[in-house]
């Protein structure tokens, strides 16, 4: 039967995470694209989290993923909602363009 | 196929068809963690993540509508950057986890997942931990949702100044003299 070692999640994960870093050097003008890659590592980390509890058998590893999952909801809606009222205010989403802070 | 779908939400010109691919790659991932044999954390990204986040990212990358090819003005000017740092950064995560590197990963204890019976319940599992280790990270998780909550609303709750509405206080004070008027009138002949 075929098994799959953990070093192969660990190398997947870790690729992910590269892909998601370079994400955040291309896309450094779209803040959505930028959420959406902060997304992505934390699915990276999610998974070597997993997989470590996998071939440990120790289940603490998924309660972290667990809290993980909700931090990262938590973080989506809060920086969505500060991303539509930025954009309300300055009809822009460029982040070039939001280099001063007025309240 | 994670690979891909993150690469396609890295790289697609539309921010919708990102946010759908990285829909792809959450989906992908939640069946490797069927693999992982966690299943109750694999249902519960699809619900959570492609269920709600996902819905609520396409909400707003629908709702602002951007300006797509000026936000894809620097693409092709980070592009080297970005990927050597990429690749840079890949390059010494796997040289320490994969097989050639270091052996950090020691004993081959942990190239053998362990197997679990076929009546081993992870929910259960997930839950009697949950609930008796964890019992106060999982309160202050449940705060930061209703943190998360509150803020969100407050955020982008405006008042218009447009609106019409009623305030029920002035409308139980109100007397029947504010509304009401009896005028005498003398009365007319008929012609």
């Amino acid at each position: 039967m075929l098994t799959v070692s953990l070093s192969s999640y660990l190398t997947l994960a870790a690729i992910l995470f590269a892909i998601s870093v370079a994400g955040i050097f291309l896309n450094r003008k779209n803040v959505i694209v930028l959420l959406m890659c902060v997304e992505l590592m934390l699915l990276a980390a999610n998974i070597n989290f997993i997989a470590f509890s996998h071939y440990l058998n120790d289940s603490a590893g998924q309660v972290f993923v667990f809290f993980i999952l909700t931090v990262a909801a938590a973080e989506a809606a809060i920086g969505l909602a500060i991303l539509v009222v930025l954009f309300r205010n300055r009809r822009s989403i460029n982040v070039d363009q939001l280099n001063e802070m007025k309240g | 196929m994670l690979i891909i779908a993150a690469l396609g939400v890295i790289t697609a010109r539309n921010p919708v068809h990102s946010a759908l691919l990285l829909v792809l790659s959450f989906f992908s991932c939640s069946a490797l963690w069927l693999l992982l044999e966690a299943e109750f954390l694999a249902i519960a990204l699809v619900l959570v993540y492609v269920g709600a986040v996902m819905v609520l990212f396409l909400f707003v990358v629908m709702m602002l509508d951007i300006n797509v090819e000026q936000m894809r003005k620097g693409f092709v000017r980070y592009l080297p950057v970005g990927a050597l740092i990429a690749l840079v950064l890949a390059a010494q995560m796997i040289w320490v986890v994969g097989p050639v590197g270091p052996d950090v990963l020691g004993d081959d204890s942990l190239q053998q997942a362990v197997r679990h019976d076929a009546d081993y319940s992870n929910t259960k599992e997930l839950g009697r931990i949950l609930y008796t280790d964890y019992v106060l990270p999982f309160e202050i998780a449940a705060v930061i949702l209703l943190v998360a909550i509150v803020a969100a609303i407050s955020l982008t709750l405006r008042r218009r100044a447009m609106t019409k509405y009623q305030t029920p206080g002035r409308q139980i004070k109100v007397k029947r003299n504010d509304r009401l008027r009896v005028v005498k009138m003398d009365a007319e002949a008929k012609e």
